[in-house]
């Protein structure tokens, strides 16, 4: 039925196999001759000048081979986005969250590293310091950052339309607010990485990242080497989910001790560095006022937003305006207001995480829409379905909305969850909810600002004819990007998948600008594609000469080359080939077609290596306001999910029972890492809801910098999920493929919000939605029913 | 002071000098380049050091090398045979029970032992037996689906002939 035979299928994942035997190797399975080890001083105090540092005592441990502070890693500044380079790889004039980096050792093993570190003696003068919102936002607060008055490190305002016009248009406005908890990726694998500097003055980086591109420029950039010095190797790498998608201070102190000890060093975060690091989400505070129409048409939304930041910036800008630009869709919302405040505070940094900026928001927008819909006497489905945007439509923020199955995935939830018979006639303690999202499918423009291409492809065809090689920088951690490429490739060569390879992961290969705001498959996608077709295409040249057939009567497909008209005499060529594999048993026979293989070894002997290239940019998008850039994107996923939960009256505990969940992504490259992508973004939501968030103490030190008191879901938290996939075909995408990362990660919390409303008839505005907070949320609904009768 | 011990590990016998403070996880990722058992957490929360001692699974971060003396170990480097990858590897491949694969080398071992000695458990005893195996990728239904395809099938030594 399909018109393809590698794409839509469910290839298993190349790199299945070695993780299944523990083959797999991750940075912290790698050992070097000679290699030492490294480990970082970190601050005690979560504010604190800088007296001194005296590194004498460590400097004379035997076993010791290099100490580095400031003073010899300079004070270059660094950061995500170029506007706020906030930070230095060691802090010199004083710290500003527990866990900030004073200095670093490598030495022969370990266990000297961390003695040599305690031996290392800070002069500091403790200072006041803020934690929160309003700490920082108080007359007369201590400065995290002087040079960031009232501790603002970013603040948008946007308009589109006129908000107050449209409210007096309305028939309802609701007011209503949603508070989050400062979460932790909690990806299995901490952060590890190599680094070796050579005598040729090279310095090699295998480090467990999302990005290999920023984390070279950034080395580049801090230490002072020409880029194309410096190369950067992700090995397999064990999850990210964004906290892995920028250059650490573990990765730059590795380098610099590198370039000190003329040795290799090894370095790797603990859990609770892991923590101290952070760099997840952020804090949200939301507050938002939709006004409708008594028929539930959406006129407007006013949005506002504070965001707890920590103690530097990294990506918060993008952070802070995503919390407003992911509302423009999926609803049809002609007029929305935003303003939008990331604090600064001395706490870890946060950053990005699995649908960056966009979850809390939609989450407390998704909440709002559902006690509209309540008021209006509408079913919040209904409600949905009639401001629904379709492809084509455009958000009054500029986003284009080139594809989307929303209306279609909602149906499909509604359908599978039999919510007509279930919402509002559950029984009492039991609950039905839905919500919807949208998410980019690759940010459009890089980080720094610049004209480079996202992603520049290789496909090598080898000399023998045999293989194709993709060669790609991105990043496979997890998600089956290498699977998706080589699916890619293999349909656009037309071969089969075990006759692809994919090389990835190392800025050698090229520019990709890596695993996050859900890109690659698109746009490396997009590369691989155009890489794979032009060595097809110069394959089909060699043979149009030699059979004498134009190029457009020959295809590729399965291993085979096609002639659309007469089948013409290849037989000369055959016996060339057969005659240089004399002795072989695998040469193709007489009566065969003739095969790729054949063909591309005939293109090698024509024009030496066949090397086809792809590259990827997406075009000029957005609006021109200020941060127009942020939320643009040559295409969107979304999706529409229902979540079922059971709320214990008497503890407060809520199980979900069930998800149902349809995303739209476009064309399916993998059926089964696209749904292996929708279970995955939901487990990471549900912990969000009901459970996840780091703890501070009054002295801003983590409560639970682990893995058990900072609770993820385990296998027995996680109900079914019903995975639906809706097919749209994208026309920017490859073969019509767009996101499915992030995109589904985003409807889930107001989903499950909503579903507890159906249960116990309580709105909840603060998560996580721990038994405690719920119970006491009941017990206070009772209180006030009881002096209300 | 070192030690040596004396353990079989994936039917091998080994003589081992060993730290009094070494882990059984440091000892096989170390001294033996099994490096298919992960440090996740070096807390026993996570699972992803999972390994097989004397037929049940330990957090082998929280099991010191010498305590491991005398004892048969099994890492996941142990299951393939000639025959070919074990049922349950296989399985993890085809239904998708693999992304990062770092939590994948314990799931497995976990889930031996469970239908080791419960061929034919039921979800819920597949999803406690698993339970203190963390994944952060892919929300646990893939390898649900993947253990539940092997006790599906006739499960036995034999099952690998055939």
């Amino acid at each position: 039925m399909s018109q393809y035979n590698v794409i839509g299928t469910r290839a298993p994942r190349v790199d299945a196999p070695d993780k299944a035997t523990g083959r797999a190797v991750f940075v912290d399975d790698m050992k070097m001759p000679g290699m030492l080890f490294g480990a970082l001083l970190q601050s005690p105090y979560a504010h604190a000048r800088i007296r001194g540092i005296d590194v004498s005592a460590a400097k004379r441990l035997p076993g010791v081979k290099a100490v580095v502070t400031a003073k010899e890693a300079g004070l270059v500044r660094f950061g995500v986005s170029p506007a706020r380079y906030d930070e230095t790889l060691f802090c010199s004039d004083k710290v500003r969250h527990v866990g900030d980096n004073v200095a670093a050792v490598a030495a022969v093993d370990l266990e000297t590293a961390m003695e040599a570190v305690s031996l290392i003696k800070v002069d500091y003068e403790e200072l006041p310091a803020v934690f929160t919102i309003e700490e920082a936002l108080a007359d007369g607060a201590p400065l995290v950052h002087e040079e960031y008055p009232r501790n603002i490190c970013a603040e948008v305002h946007q308009e589109f339309g006129d908000v107050e016009a449209a409210f007096k248009e309305c028939d309802l406005i609701k007011t209503s607010s949603l508070t989050s908890k400062l979460q932790n990726c909690a990806f299995l694998e901490p952060q590890a990485c190599i680094a070796f500097y050579d005598h040729w003055g090279s310095l090699t980086l295998y480090t467990s990242t999302q990005t290999p591109h920023y984390v070279q420029r950034t080395v580049a950039m801090v230490l002072g080497l020409p880029v194309g010095k410096v190369r950067v190797v992700k090995p397999y790498t064990g999850g990210g989910f964004g906290a892995k998608a920028s250059a650490s201070h573990l990765e730059l102190a590795a380098c610099l001790l590198s370039m000190k000890a003329g040795k290799p060093v090894k370095m790797r975060f603990d859990r609770e560095q892991v923590f101290w690091h952070g760099r997840s989400r952020h804090q949200f505070f939301h507050t938002m006022t939709t006004g409708v129409k008594k028929d539930g048409t959406i006129l407007a939304l006013k949005n506002e937003c504070y965001l707890n930041g920590g103690a530097y910036c990294s990506f918060g800008i993008a952070t802070v305006y995503y919390a407003g630009s992911l509302l423009g869709g999926p609803y049809k919302l002609p007029n929305m207001k935003y303003d939008g405040y990331r604090l600064y505070t001395n706490l870890p940094a946060s950053g990005a995480q699995r649908g960056h900026g966009g979850v809390i928001a939609r989450s407390c927008w998704e909440q709002q829409l559902d006690m509209i819909a309540e008021e209006l006497g509408m079913d919040p489905i209904e409600l949905r379905l009639k401001n629904v945007m379709t492809a084509g439509d455009v958000t009054c923020n500029d986003l284009n909305m080139s594809s989307l199955g929303m209306k279609e995935a909602i149906e499909v939830v509604r359908d599978a969850s039999d919510w007509n018979n279930k919402k509002g006639k559950l029984p009492k303690g039991k609950g039905i909810g839905m919500a919807c999202g949208f998410f980019v499918s690759g940010a459009g423009y890089p980080i720094y600002r610049s004209d480079t291409y996202h992603c520049t492809v290789v496909v090598k065809l080898a000399e023998d004819g045999g293989t194709a090689v993709v060669y790609t920088a991105s990043a496979e951690i997890g998600q089956g990007s290498d699977t998706t490429f080589a699916m890619i490739a293999a349909e656009a060569l037309g071969v089969p998948l075990e006759m692809v390879r994919v090389e990835s992961g190392d800025t050698d290969f090229g520019v990709d600008l890596g695993a996050y705001s859900s890109r690659q498959t698109l746009m490396t996608g997009q590369a691989t594609k155009e890489a794979a077709e032009d060595a097809k295409r110069q394959v089909l040249e060699v043979l149009s000469k030699e059979l004498n057939i134009p190029v457009e009567d020959m295809d590729i497909k399965n291993g085979l080359v096609v002639f659309k008209n007469t089948k013409p005499d290849f037989t000369a060529l055959r016996t060339r080939y057969q005659k240089e594999h004399r002795g072989w048993i695998d040469n193709p026979g007489a009566e065969e077609e003739l095969s790729f293989r054949e063909a591309s070894r005939i293109a090698y002997l024509a024009r030496g290596t066949i090397v086809g290239t792809g590259k990827y940019r997406p075009p000029e998008l957005g609006g021109k306001f200020k941060g127009a850039a942020v939320g643009t994107s040559p295409a969107y996923g979304c999706s529409a999910q229902v979540a079922e939960v059971s709320v214990d009256e008497g503890t407060g505990k809520i199980t979900v029972e069930k998800m149902v969940d349809a995303h739209d992504c476009g064309r399916a490259i993998n059926r089964t890492s696209v749904e292996g992508q929708m279970q995955g973004s939901i487990s990471m939501a549900l912990g969000e809801a009901l459970f996840e968030e780091v703890k501070f103490d009054d002295k801003g030190r983590i409560l639970n910098a682990d893995l058990a008191e900072y609770k993820i879901p385990t296998i027995l938290d996680m109900p079914k999920v019903d995975a639906r996939i809706v097919e749209s075909n994208e026309p920017n995408g490859p073969f019509g493929a767009k996101e499915v990362g992030e995109g589904n990660i985003v409807p889930t919390i107001a989903a499950i919000l909503n579903a507890v409303y159906d249960a116990i008839g309580v709105r909840i505005h603060e998560l996580p939605l721990t038994p405690e907070r719920v119970y006491l949320a009941l017990q206070e609904y009772k209180n006030k029913s009881k002096t209300k009768s | 002071m070192k030690k040596i011990i004396r353990l079989t590990v994936n039917n091998e016998e080994h003589q081992l000098a060993v730290e009094p403070n070494q882990t059984l996880l440091d000892m096989l990722r170390d001294q033996l380049g099994l490096t298919g058992a992960k440090k996740g957490c070096e807390m026993g929360e996570c699972g992803a050091c999972t390994v097989i001692m004397d037929g049940i699974t330990v957090n082998s971060c929280l099991v010191l090398a010498m305590q491991a003396n005398g004892k048969r170990i099994t890492t996941i480097e142990g299951l393939e045979t000639e025959q070919g990858l074990h049922p349950i590897q296989k399985a993890f491949i085809e239904k998708g029970a693999i992304q990062c694969g770092f939590c994948t080398s314990g799931m497995i071992l976990s889930a031996k032992v469970l239908l080791d000695k419960n061929p034919k458990p039921t979800e819920e005893e597949i999803r406690s037996a698993l339970s203190g195996n963390l994944c952060r990728c892919t929300g646990y239904q893939k390898i649900v689906e993947a253990v539940q395809s092997v006790s599906e099938d006739d499960v036995g030594p034999a099952r690998q002939e055939s």
